[in-house]
């Protein structure tokens, strides 16, 4: 395979030391009330769900970072927050510096954008299926103004689709002549089409069968190490997870409560909900431990408990972890791990 | 040696169609013992789930077993009438599917629900079979029962509701619980939960378990004996240990390698090229070949039958001892 290449340098990029991506105190609500007669009629106060609270990290350029957690965490609301397809209600999301809710940036952002590209869980319903397939991936080209020309546009979505495993004659059929493990990497040569170098995945291989997803997952890693791509990972398997990135991120109800270097997650988790999870997760090179209990469910979303979300399910929990929600400090928001009152 | 609860033999399930007939199931053999969870697993197109109607008697129309026979302690119910398979259902063989909300009504309490099932397949009392379905529901781990069971099923959560389906499951103690996909649409913490109550109905109640899932880790986790199923047949039935750590047929071997698995490291998974073939198109000989690393010559005109190596069986030409030693 070729010496990994990088992509130029976007203009106006900081200084290298500046991270690739920054997010600051990303928050996002949504309101569930109901329909405002029905609130007053039964006089029902506005109910705000917060998806997303005060969620901050950083990922490098070339790194894949994962956001892993289970259902209504919030880690999908945060992808869509990133590639911008969602507003923030606060915080922000700053790309090489870039701002990406600034109005006063919207030039460099609209410049910005076609690096930043997201694949879906279901690569279908990102499809338009009367279209061919060579179409949807000259698309971001054509829209773009990449390249110039028909002819050197069919080379290129040749060479995409080469890329990605296809053969360049398949450009002619329709997405649904494809497998699904095929369309994802349609999806991904799509992605690419535009000079991508920073790919949001929400549970991209999700959908798959396990052998499928294993050669998504192999070509998702031989193309970052081909073209430089900087990942951010969605998903809720931990394998998944700890398999593709170099850093993880570990939510529960909206918050962050654990960021690490993926071995070092693995290998020492701090967080009590961290070790839960790493606990309770069914997983082939584990048969026939023994498992410690797990109790109780994720809350709901709409009405957390006070304090750190996770207190009603956490053995350590204690008065202060009722009341104060802790902050995120050396990677660990836990107050039983900053007072050292977790057991080893 | 006593009778297997599940005695599953030669069984064959085909669909017709416009262009011609579809053969879900070829040729499917496997027992389930008393007190034995049997994971069967494959990817989507298997005949997994299939399986799994067949044995209760709900392949609609227009599929249906063309072949086999499938006996519940001995007793053949295959060929029954639809009104006597319906009993067995619920009575003899429980059913647990991947969406709690389809087994339950939503506009009756979920107390009544189980106390009516309890009283179809028994003959307590209305206030005995209540007093025993607050039994079940304490059973699977629904904390305050006597209250609980007065709640409808919206008011539960994901995986309480799937605790309430085991419960009405378990109402008519059946011999056989049929559990297809019971863990995938509930979150890790919950999943963890619900495998160790299955496993408790085997070892507290003596229930045996038919679990289908397309979770390698869940059956790892909770299976004794494990079927992999490629193309509507079985590619190797063992023990669970066995097969995940030592698989045998080359597609249980991809399967396993492709698995990322939190236990160690791996730069990368293996690889099985192609997908699973459609039941229209599925190649002649061995199913797998097309896909095989290991094909030759043998494995694209004759198909393989399982034969036992060592505490496994496998469907596959590498271990015939006639090929071996004409080699």
């Amino acid at each position: 395979m070729n010496a990994p290449v990088m992509p130029p340098s976007i203009p106006g990029t900081r200084p290298p030391d500046t991270p690739f991506v920054a997010i600051e105190g990303l928050r996002r609500t949504f309101d569930v009330s109901r329909p405002w007669l029905a609130r007053v009629i039964e006089r029902q106060p506005r109910q705000i769900l917060r998806a997303v609270d005060g969620v901050s990290f950083e990922i490098r350029r070339g790194e894949t970072f994962a956001l892993v957690g289970e259902s209504g965490s919030g880690k999908s609301t945060v992808a869509r927050m990133v590639v911008g397809l969602l507003p923030p209600s606060a915080g922000d999301v700053r790309i090489t510096g870039i701002s990406m809710t600034d109005p006063r940036q919207a030039a460099d952002r609209r410049r910005l954008r076609r690096r930043i590209q997201m694949i879906f869980q279901d690569p279908y319903a990102s499809m338009n299926p009367r279209w061919r397939v060579r179409r949807i991936i000259a698309e971001p080209i054509r829209a773009f103004n990449l390249l110039q020309g028909d002819i050197a546009i069919a080379r290129r979505v040749g060479e995409l689709l080469s890329l990605v495993g296809l053969h360049p004659d398949d450009g002619v059929k329709y997405p649904h002549e494809f497998s699904g493990g095929q369309r994802q990497r349609i999806a991904i040569a799509r992605a690419l089409a535009s000079e991508a170098e920073f790919l949001v995945g929400d549970e991209p291989t999700s959908a798959l069968d396990v052998s499928v997803q294993a050669q998504i997952l192999n070509l998702m890693r031989d193309l970052q190490d081909r073209l430089g791509l900087t990942y951010l990972f969605i998903s809720h398997n931990l394998a998944v997870v700890r398999h593709m990135a170099n850093r993880i991120g570990v939510m529960y109800l909206g918050r962050v409560v654990e960021i690490a270097d993926g071995r070092e997650l693995f290998r020492a988790p701090k967080h009590p909900y961290t070790r839960m999870l790493l606990d309770a997760v069914p997983d082939i090179g584990l048969t026939g431990r023994k498992r410690i209990p797990v109790s109780g469910e994720i809350p709901n979303p709409i009405d957390p408990p006070a304090g750190c979300a996770f207190n009603p399910r956490c053995p350590f929990a204690n008065e202060r972890c009722r009341i104060e929600v802790p902050a995120l400090v050396e990677g660990v928001a836990c107050h039983a791990f900053q007072e050292r009152r977790l057991p080893a | 040696m006593t009778e297997p609860v599940l005695s599953v033999r030669n069984l064959r399930v085909a669909f017709a169609g416009r262009r011609g007939t579809l053969t879900a199931i070829d040729d499917v053999s496997f027992d389930i013992a008393r007190g034995e969870i049997l994971g069967v697993v494959g990817e989507s197109g298997a005949g997994k789930s299939v399986t799994g109607s067949a044995v209760i008697g709900l392949i609609d129309p227009p599929g249906g077993i063309v072949g086999g026979e499938i006996r519940l302690q001995g007793e053949r119910i295959d060929t029954l009438s639809p009104e006597a398979m319906r009993r067995i259902r619920g009575r003899r063989i429980g059913m647990i599917f991947q969406d709690p909300l389809t087994s339950l009504n939503p506009l009756y309490r979920v107390g009544r629900q189980i106390v009516e099932t309890i009283r179809t397949h028994t003959d307590l009392s209305e206030k005995a079979a209540r007093h025993r379905a607050i039994d079940l529901l304490a059973e699977v781990g629904i904390p305050a029962p006597e209250r609980r069971i007065d709640g409808y099923p919206h008011e539960f959560s994901g995986g309480m509701r799937q605790r309430v389906v085991i419960a009405l499951a378990l109402a008519a103690e059946p011999e056989l619980i049929i559990a297809d996909e019971p863990t995938t649409a509930l979150d890790v913490s919950v999943q963890a939960q619900i495998i160790a109550l299955l496993k408790r109905l085997g070892t507290e109640r003596g229930t045996a378990v038919m679990l289908v899932t397309h979770d390698m880790g869940v059956i790892a986790e909770a299976a004794d004996r494990v079927a992999v199923m490629y193309s509507g047949r079985i590619a190797e039935i063992g023990p669970v240990r066995d097969v995940v750590q030592n698989p045998l047929h080359p597609y249980a071997k991809g399967l396993m390698g492709a698995i990322p698995t939190l236990a160690q490291e791996t730069d990368r998974l293996a690889q099985i090229p192609g997908s699973m073939p459609r039941l229209s198109n599925i190649p002649k000989g061995c199913a797998f070949n097309p896909r095989c690393p290991s094909v030759f010559a043998r494995c694209v005109v004759e198909r393989p039958d399982p034969i036992p190596v060592g505490a496994h069986r496998v469907a596959c030409h590498l271990y015939d001892r006639s090929e071996a030693s004409a080699a």
